[in-house]
Formats: structure tokens, C-alpha cells, sequence
């Protein structure tokens, strides 16, 4: 079970986060212009890699924030935590 | 019964105190101290349980908790029996109970002993092999392996024992108290670590503490006295919590572990009561010392697994701890050093040592000296080829081996006499927990053991489980990797002067030759799980090459001791045997616990009324005192329906239902979701997260709204209302609540942060009453005489607040079951008074109050949907023909696009109808399947029936259904099959009430 340093609380057990998903995917600001094919890349094409991770998590039974995570996924090692709307570190 | 197997030099048992206990249904005697095992070998039993497959009598083997064989069922109580518990771990009390498992009728004479003669027709891979054909033949194979197969009884009733969880917190956990694990805790305790130190015994010291020969010194004083002297020293530390009894069952990732502490399994049953059984430990360490030890191997011969055969260390336990001679004519089996330990120490007590069989050829070690010098007969290049004895051992054949050990040097065979073996074939580093927590191994080749390789956590293994297994290594080691690992720079094990006797040749045979095909014998690598060599390399043979492939198909290591002493030598059989190098087989995954656990222990306290916690409504006292019966919904009891009378809940809900259309109703509503949102952009929010427009909805007006997922499908619905500009109180399904909440946080924090929107739940804030029938507004009017209820007014979905005597409220004209309904809001606290108002001032009416059931059955006659009922996460507002909620103006809301994909365009999409069957009084059960043909093969299945109720007031059955294409079949005839019958249906509107909304708008 992960220790979650949440931006806003500090260290947390993992039993109060929630994961959602992969991070650093918008909203398309004009669906209606996105073929079939955009579209579906947008809803359902997620990543599932081995090593670092971009996931979004959130703080439910604490401060309900949300907030990114980068994660090893090979060993859980979560490398960095950063805001919601900060860009995502350069690699 | 006498006590004669006992040496008198134990300072570990209290011989005073006579403990006597019943062991199947026989009554013996051991001593305070003692355990099961000890207790029992000391009254000669050995034969203490079956093997799990062919029923083999077996024996107590080790002295501790991996132990495969002595498992026993304890107490024979229905509510506190436990299956499954190793003799060797149980510490005996007076009225103790314990029973074999595993035999029928009983231990001496096993019905399933058959199974042994048999055993050719039950190869490895048995289950997999006869199950496969024929497939109707499983129903009888399944009876009968349920009855034979199987370790222990579970309980019957509830547990009555009392289990505890903790959470813990520590700069060091020490896990193991042996030397290396005294060693690490006393250094960090001194540093200030706040340290935790933690021993599945109750006596800290490990092997150590015994330790009487003076073959082993440190700082000039015999190990075991050093060690003593050390662990009083410990005790008076400050920074040190020490928990015997404890046992880590896992170690997971961010140093997080859980270990089970034992708190009164030891004590009698008077001294148990009121006091908790065990606890959980949940632990988060900053940093781990793993210390725990290593485990002794068996060796692999035909017929290894007789009463008497036992691990050398264990024999040396029994002795040297518990005072216990295991055997007249002992014979210790070897391929090191550590035989000669025991045999040495067995013989200075006095007890017969009658040969070591070594199969090296020569040790040239001070301890191999001293046991020829103490004239310990020692056939060197010898190996035992078999054994013996049904019930117990008695005679041993030994053969002498050939130069390269696979084979023998002469056809003589020489049978001893004896009736304990010691097996001693080295050591494995009990390297579980650190794998368990994503360590990964290495393979030492001097030595043949996995040891720990790379860290993933701040942790540390030290003594034998990492390899070190001589005591100046041992001390040494432990003393400088802690100092490095807890960055100090002196331990009080510095520089000690330590005597040890140096190994000074090995040898490992991972499978001994026999002088019989292997066909024809039975070497048990496995012993809780009967597999044998035999079936390892017949699983080669069939192809199977992966580790994880040979362990699932010989079911080595799958037992309840997850195989902690025969797993090494399945990976050595199988290298041997394929030609791969041992370190390349790989190992298979030690999985948590590392010993079982009870569920008591698992669940802790969150038993009964604890195991998930109920909400419930203001209400919910006047329910009770009215006879409801509840449903859970989510984690709300609601009111399911007021029986009378003894009614049925058919009847009850038949007459709720003719009540409130005839007269009134009233509901508790007080679990739906409500959210407060505020804000100057709330408009354009609830524009952008429901499907139709809200920008023009006036203050004071309501208007439902559907919820939909980015992929298209219903997610929620429910009544919104404008109180004011900038202010709207959302309500969302009862089990929805929650979800809906957090996904419109998830929008306005990630995706539309620059919307002035704030959210409150405020769904326990309020209680609600909601009274509907044409008699509703004469209730109300006699409850709020100033308020105008005229449909000027107060129409059809419009908002008021008002006040019932000085209580402020907000009311809501909106209806869920067609009819003309009024929904009243009121601060949570004053719900009861509400409730009581609304009852009293409808008495005249025949006010009749309703649970979920007639709400359900009321608005599945209206045609309305209820959200995970009618829907299931694959419908869109089209497929439940709700198109007229879905904005076509709107540029976007979540959920639009999807609504446009080729896939959601089909035609023959499940669609929302409504179902009536020919025959009025036959309703169909919910689920049911729907076909258009009866005698197709395969059957094609066009949809299933969602609701389904006999209409009281319509005076029919009436469903509503998800059929292919439905929308165009109004008016077609279908069939729902049933087991023993099909049942005609028309489909029909979904609407079967009042379609012009007279009612409602009265
Ligand atoms: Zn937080």
C-alpha cells in the first residue's frame, strides 16, 4: 500500500486516494468536429505501460482534490506528484 | 501415563506445571512450555495425521511453522474450531482438544489409506486428466473428492472470539529474534530508532538460545548465555517494543506489513475469556530488518516421509529445548555439517545416537572430529535408499554411493535398525517476505540458495536468510550491514570473539539415486500435498518446462505450508532433469500470508452491524414503530413496504398502491442525492454535464434531467431546481449519490476549472417527505393553509418555500409515480415532526405511507425508468426513447458525441418497451430472457424483462423490457421460456398509465 504525498494534505495512507486513470488527456473542446475514429481515440485508448506512468488520483476521503501522479509501474515508485494544470515534466 | 521420553536439562519448560490435554479423544500429559508437537513425542506419538492424497500416515517432522504434516484441527466447539493448525506452533493448556484431519474413521485406520495402494493410478496432473472427459462424469468425481479431499472442518456457527486490528509505526522493524535480529534491535534501539521487534515464538533467541555446545563461543562465553545475557540487556531498552506470539504474514510494497499477533491461543479456557484472540498488526516501518532465518532442507530418498523421519534441527530442538527424545535409535541423514550438531548434542544428553549416513565423502570440521572422537558411528559416501515401518519407522536400507553420487558404488545394502531419522540437508534462507515485497533473488552456487539480491524498499536482510549460516559471519555481518543501513558508526558487536566450527565440505543431491526405477518408489517432495519426484519429472516429460507450470501441475508447494521445505528441491529436480542451471529455473512467488490466518483475524472488528455501516433516514424510528420491512439500498435501509395484518409483501404493496392512486401516499424520499451548486456559471455547468438546456429554466421551476458518460450511456437522473439566479439544488438517484458527486467535482476541477461552480452535498442536510394521490393538496393545504396551491400558482414542476409552523421548507410539486405529487424538503432534524404532521393531517384521507416496492411498481405503470434497473450502463437516452430530452441545440454535454457514433446509431440497439402478457395474471420475473422463436437452435436472445409487477390499478401484469430493435415492434408477439413453460407477450408503449398526464396535472 503506497504513501501518497497529496499536494494539498501531505503524506497519506493509499487507502484514502482513488486512481483515475491516465493523466494528461483533454477534453476535445469541439467534439462534434472529431470523426468516429478522433473520437473513440479520445474515449477509450488508454496507455498500459511498463515504467513511468502519467495517472491522475484523487484525494477522496480527504481533501477531494485532484491532482498527477508519475508512477513506475514495475516497482509502484511514484517518482513525482504535481497540480491539476501544471504541464507534465519534459523526458 | 509416564513421561519417560524426557532428558532433565530444559530451562525452557516448567516442569512442575503437569498440562494435560486430549489429543484424539486421549487424554495425555505434557508440560507448561511445551507445544503440541513436543507434548505429544514425548508421550511417543508420532503418527499424527494422513498425507492429503494417498493418505500416508505421517508424522511430526519439524519444530515449527513449516511444518507440512502435524497439522491438526483444535477444539471441537461449532463456533471456535480451527482447522489447519500446525501441532508444532500450538502452546498446550489444560482442557487443550485436538484432533487429526484428513482420516476417516480415524488416524490409526484411514479408509482413504487406500489410496496409497492405488497411488499408480494417481499420477500428477490426476484432477486435470480425469476431469477433462467425460464432462458428465464431474458431478460424481465431485462428490467424492469433496468428502475425501479437504484439510479440517471449518466452523459451523459464528465465531464468538474476539479479534483486534492496530496500526503501528516505527523508525525500525526487526522481523525475527535470533541472534542477527537481537543484534539489529538492540543497535537501533541504543541509536534512538523507536524500534519494533517482532518473533513468531514466545521465547525471543532463536536456534541460539539453545545453543549449549562449546564448539560455538562468543566473547568467551557459550552462545546461548552470551545470548541470554544480550536479551536482558534488550528488555530494559526504552525505544523497544518486543511482540512474541507475532507472526508477519505479509510484506508489501512502501515497507506496509501485516503480522498477526497471538495474544491467548496459549492460554486455558478460563484465563481466554473476554480477552481479544489475535490482532492484526498493520505496520508501516521507515525502515525493515528481515532476520528471519533460514529453514532446514529434507533430503529426497524413496520413502522419506515415515513417522520418525524428521529434520535433524528439529530432533535437536526437541532435545535441547523441550527436554523431548524423539527416538530410541536415532540416525541422522546428512549432506553437512549440521547432523553432527545434533548428534553431538542427543549424545552428550545421553540419548542413543546410532550413525550418521553422510553422503560426502569426508569433513575434516572440528564438530565432524569431535562425533568420531565421541566414537558416533558415520558411514561417509552412504545414502539411505529406504525406509521401513508403516506407522512408524523401524529399519533404514543404506546403500554406498558411486563417485558422482547418481548412482552406488556395490549392490550391498545394509538395513539399520531405528525409529528416528534426522534428515538434515541444508539450509534455505526464508526469503518470503522480502520477495513478497518485489525483492528480487540471487542464486549462490557454492551453496545452492536463493539469496537477496536488490532492495525495493528501505530494507535489509541479515544472518541466515541471507546467506550467512556460521556464527562469526553471522554476528559480523548483521553488526555492519545494520550499522551501515542505519548510518551509525558502533555497535556493541564489534570486534567480538567468536568460536565456531568452520564447514569444510559440501555436497547436494537434490533427488538421491534409489536402487529401484523411479516408477517404483515414492521420494515426497511435497509432503502436505503428496507430490513426489516421480510426479515432477513425469510433468517434464508431458512438456510442462515453466516452474510455475510444474508447481500448478503437480500441486508442489500448493499446500497450506506453500511447500517452505520441498520447494528448492523441485526447482533442483527439475534443473537436473531439463539440463537448465538451478538459477535459471527460477523460483515460483511466495504469496501472503507466510503462515494462514484465521478470518477472525482479517475481519478484526468489522463484524455484524460493523461490517458496513448503514445510513439511516429521520424517519426511520417511525418505519420501525409501523412495522416496515427495510431494503438496502446502497448503504440506506429504506422502508421496502408496511405490511398489516400479515400481509404478504404482494399484498402489502398491492394495497399501498391502490391507496395512494385512489387517495394518497406518502414516501420517505430523504435518501435520494441531493447536491447544492452554486455559482455565476451553474447554468452553463448544468448545461454542459445533462443532455437538455437549463440556461431558460425560470427561478422556481424543476426540470429533470438525464446524466450521461462521456462514452453516450445513462449514468443518473434526477429533478434539478433554479431557487435562485445563481443557485440550484441538484437530486440524484440514492445509490448514485456519491459517484455523481465526485464526477462533477472530476469536470470542474480538471477540465473546466475556470467555471464559477461550487458544490455541496447536502443530501443528509435535508429530509423528505413526499405526498402524492389526488388527495395531496388538501393535505398540504391543511398542513400550510397560506400557501396557494392553485396550478397558477404552483404547477406542475415548480418550487415553493414555505413554512410549516417556523420550520422554513422547500417544496417541490414534481411526481415519480404519475400522480399529483408534492415533495417536501425540511432540515434533516425536523423530518420526524414532518413526517408525523403529514400522517396526522392526512388521516382523513387514508393517507397510507409507501415504501420503495409500490414506488417502483407506481412509476413502472407511468413508464418511468429507474436508473441501473432499466439501464445498465449500455443504454442511451435513444434506446430508452427519451429523445426528447436530449438538446439538439446544444453544441455540447458529456455524453454528446458518443450519441453519434456509428455503434450508438444502430437500429438494433436494446430499446426500452413495455411488455403486457396474454394471460393478465401471469407476471414475469425479472430477467427473464425474451426470444422471437421458440424451436430456433441456438435460441437468439433479442433482450430480458427490467421491471416487472402485477398492476393493481390496471388490473394486469405489466413489464418493462430491453428488446433488439423494440422500438419498431409495437404491437409483435414474443415469448419469454421459462423452465417448464413460454409465456406469450405483446410489446407494447412503455407507458401504461394515464399518457396525457391528466392526473399529475390536476
Ligand atoms: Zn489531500
Amino acid at each position: 500500500m503506497f504513501i501518497i504525498n497529496c499536494p494539498y494534505c501531505g503524506d497519506r495512507d493509499q487507502s484514502e486516494f482513488k486512481a483515475g486513470g491516465e493523466a494528461h488527456i483533454e477534453r476535445p473542446k469541439q467534439p462534434t468536429e472529431l470523426s468516429d475514429d478522433e473520437w473513440a481515440e479520445y474515449l477509450f485508448m488508454r496507455k498500459n505501460i511498463k515504467g513511468d506512468q502519467f495517472e491522475r488520483w484523487n484525494h477522496t476521503h480527504g481533501c477531494r482534490k485532484w491532482f498527477n501522479m508519475v508512477r513506475d509501474t514495475s516497482n509502484d515508485e511514484i517518482k513525482l506528484i504535481y497540480k491539476m494544470g501544471e504541464k507534465p515534466p519534459t523526458k | 501415563m509416564p513421561l519417560n521420553l524426557r532428558v532433565k536439562s530444559s530451562n525452557f519448560i516448567d516442569e512442575t506445571t503437569k498440562v494435560s490435554f486430549k489429543f484424539n479423544g486421549k487424554t495425555y500429559h505434557g508440560f507448561k512450555g511445551d507445544t503440541l508437537a513436543s507434548a505429544l513425542l514425548a508421550n511417543n506419538v508420532h503418527l499424527v495425521g494422513r498425507s492429503f492424497k494417498y493418505h500416508r500416515p505421517r508424522g511430526i517432522m519439524t519444530s515449527g511453522s513449516e511444518e507440512p504434516n502435524a497439522i491438526v484441527q483444535v477444539g471441537n466447539d461449532k463456533t471456535i474450531t480451527e482447522p489447519n493448525v500446525r501441532a508444532t506452533e500450538i502452546e498446550i493448556y489444560e482442557g487443550l482438544e485436538a484432533t487429526s484431519q484428513n482420516c476417516w474413521p480415524s488416524v490409526n485406520f484411514d479408509i482413504g489409506g487406500i489410496n496409497n495402494f492405488l497411488s499408480p493410478l494417481l499420477p500428477a496432473g490426476f484432477y486435470y486428466k480425469t476431469f477433462m472427459w467425460p464432462a458428465s462424469f464431474w458431478e460424481k468425481y465431485e462428490y467424492v473428492i469433496r468428502h475425501s479431499a479437504g484439510l479440517g472442518k471449518s466452523p459451523t456457527k459464528p465465531d464468538t472470539d474476539i479479534y483486534d486490528h492496530k496500526y503501528v509505526h516505527c523508525d525500525v522493524l526487526v522481523i525475527g529474534a535470533g541472534i542477527s535480529g537481537i543484534i539489529a534491535a538492540k543497535t537501533a534501539a541504543q541509536n534512538g530508532f523507536k524500534t519494533l521487534l517482532l518473533d513468531e515464538k514466545n521465547e525471543l533467541g532463536g536456534t541460539t538460545i539453545y545453543q549449549n555446545s562449546d564448539n560455538f563461543k562468543i566473547d568467551n562465553k557459550i552462545s546461548s548465555g552470551w545470548l541470554s545475557d544480550q536479551i536482558n540487556e534488550l528488555k530494559k531498552l526504552d525505544n523497544l517494543e518486543i511482540k512474541t506470539r507475532t507472526s508477519v504474514a505479509s510484506f508489501h510494497g512502501y515497507n506496509y506489513l501485516l503480522a498477526r499477533e497471538n495474544l491467548t491461543d496459549h492460554l486455558s479456557k478460563d484465563e481466554k475469556k473476554n480477552k481479544i484472540r489475535q490482532r492484526l498488526l498493520k505496520i508501516r516501518a521507515k525502515k525493515v530488518i528481515v532476520a528471519t532465518g533460514s529453514l532446514e532442507r529434507p533430503l529426497v530418498f524413496d520413502n522419506n516421509d515415515r513417522p520418525g523421519i524428521m529434520l535433524s534441527s528439529a530432533i535437536k530442538k526437541y532435545a535441547d529445548y523441550y527436554g523431548v527424545i524423539c527416538g530410541k535409535k536415532n540416525i541422522f541423514f546428512t549432506n553437512n555439517d549440521s547432523a553432527y550438531e545434533s548428534a553431538i548434542s542427543l549424545f552428550k544428553k545421553g540419548i542413543n545416537v546410532q550413525a550418521i549416513i553422510d553422503i560426502r565423502e569426508k569433513s575434516n570440521s572440528s564438530i565432524v572430529k569431535e562425533a568420531e572422537n565421541l566414537g558416533i558411528k558415520i558411514y561417509w559416501s552412504h545414502s539411505v535408499v529406504d525406509t521401513h515401518g508403516y506407522k512408524k519407522l523401524k529399519q533404514i536400507s543404506i546403500m554406498q554411493l558411486s563417485k558422482d553420487g547418481q548412482s552406488f558404488g556395490g549392490l550391498n545394502k545394509t538395513i539399520l535398525e531405528c525409529d528416528c531419522l534426522g534428515m538434515a540437508g541444508g539450509w534455505t534462507p526464508a526469503v518470503h517476505l522480502f520477495t513478497q515485497s518485489g525483492g528480487k533473488l540471487k542464486f549462490r552456487e557454492e551453496d545452492q540458495v536463493f539469496i537477496p539480491n536488490k532492495y525495493p524498499s528501505k530494507q535489509i536482510s541479515i544472518g541466515s536468510c541471507n546467506g550467512d549460516f556460521e556464527l562469526d559471519n553471522i554476528i559480523k555481518n548483521s553488526s555492519n550491514d545494520v550499522k551501515k543501513f542505519l548510518n551509525i558508526d558502533k555497535t556493541d558487536f564489534d570486534n567480538l570473539s567468536v568460536i565456531t566450527s568452520k564447514e569444510a565440505s559440501k555436497k547436494n543431491i537434490w533427488l538421491l539415486p534409489s536402487d529401484k526405477a523411479i516408477g517404483k518408489t515414492k521420494p515426497f517432495v511435497d509432503y502436505q500435498n503428496d507430490a513426489t519426484a516421480k510426479d515432477i519429472k513425469l510433468a517434464l516429460r508431458e512438456g510442462f518446462r515453466s516452474i510455475e507450470h510444474v508447481k500448478r501441475y503437480t500441486t508442489t508447494g500448493m499446500g497450506t505450508d506453500q511447500g517452505k521445505l520441498g520447494n528448492m528441491h523441485a526447482l533442483g529436480i527439475i534443473a537436473d532433469t531439463t539440463g537448465v542451471k538451478m538459477g535459471e529455473v527460477g523460483t515460483t512467488t511466495f504469496r501472503p500470508p507466510y503462515t494462514p490466518l484465521t478470518f477472525g483475524t482479517i475481519v478484526g472488528r468489522n463484524v455484524g452491524e460493523y461490517f458496513d455501516a448503514f445510513r439511516r433516514t429521520p424517519m426511520n424510528d417511525w418505519h420501525i414503530n409501523n412495522k416496515a420491512e427495510f431494503e438496502n439500498v446502497g448503504q440506506w435501509k429504506r422502508a421496502w413496504y408496511y405490511p398489516q395484518n400479515n400481509e404478504t409483501m404482494h399484498e402489502a404493496v398491492q394495497r399501498e398502491s391502490l391507496a395512494t392512486r385512489e387517495s394518497a401516499g406518502i414516501l420517505d424520499a430523504s435518501t435520494l442525492g441531493k447536491i447544492d451548486i452554486q455559482g455565476s456559471d451553474a447554468s452553463e455547468f448544468l448545461n454542459r454535464i445533462y443532455t437538455n438546456a437549463w440556461s431558460k429554466l425560470g427561478i422556481g421551476k424543476c426540470r429533470y434531467g438525464l446524466m450521461l458518460n462521456e462514452d453516450g450511456m445513462v449514468y443518473d437522473d434526477g429533478v434539478t431546481t433554479r431557487l435562485s439566479e445563481n443557485h440550484y439544488i441538484m437530486t440524484t438517484t440514492t445509490g448514485g449519490a456519491a459517484n455523481v458527486m465526485a464526477k462533477l467535482e472530476d469536470y470542474l476541477q480538471t477540465e473546466w476549472p475556470e467555471l464559477d461552480v461550487y458544490l455541496t452535498s447536502v443530501t443528509d442536510h435535508f429530509a423528505t417527505a413526499t405526498i402524492g394521490g389526488p388527495n395531496s393538496k388538501k393535505i398540504l393545504n391543511k398542513l400550510i393553509p397560506d400557501l396557494d396551491l392553485s396550478n397558477e400558482n404552483f404547477p406542475h414542476m415548480s418550487f415553493k418555500e414555505a413554512q410549516i409552523g417556523k420550520i422554513k421548507c422547500r417544496i417541490m410539486r414534481i411526481s415519480f409515480t404519475g400522480e399529483l405529487s408534492y415533495e417536501i424538503n425540511i432540515q434533516a432534524n425536523f423530518g420526524k415532526s414532518l413526517w408525523e404532521k403529514c400522517i396526522e393531517a392526512g388521516k382523513e384521507f387514508n393517507i397510507t405511507p409507501y415504501g420503495t416496492e409500490t414506488m417502483h411498481l407506481l412509476r413502472a405503470e407511468k413508464g418511468f425508468i429507474i436508473v441501473g434497473q432499466d439501464t445498465d450502463g449500455t443504454m442511451t437516452p435513444i434506446d430508452l426513447q427519451m429523445d426528447w430530452i436530449v438538446s439538439k441545440k446544444k453544441y455540447d454535454f458529456i455524453g454528446k458525441r458518443s450519441l453519434y457514433r456509428s455503434d450508438t446509431m444502430k437500429e438494433d440497439r436494446k430499446q426500452l418497451v413495455g411488455l403486457i402478457t396474454d394471460n393478465p395474471k401471469e407476471v414475469l420475473e425479472e430477467g427473464a430472457q425474451i426470444v422471437s422463436e421458440l424451436n430456433q437452435s441456438p435460441v437468439q436472445m433479442l433482450g430480458h424483462v427490467t421491471s416487472s409487477y402485477y398492476s393493481p390499478n390496471l388490473n394486469k401484469s405489466i413489464a418493462l423490457a430491453v428488446v433488439r430493435g423494440g422500438k419498431n415492434m409495437i404491437g409483435k408477439k414474443l415469448f419469454v421460456p421459462m423452465k417448464n413453460k413460454s409465456i406469450n407477450i405483446t410489446v407494447v408503449d412503455p407507458v401504461f398509465l394515464d399518457k396525457e398526464n391528466k392526473r399529475l396535472n390536476a
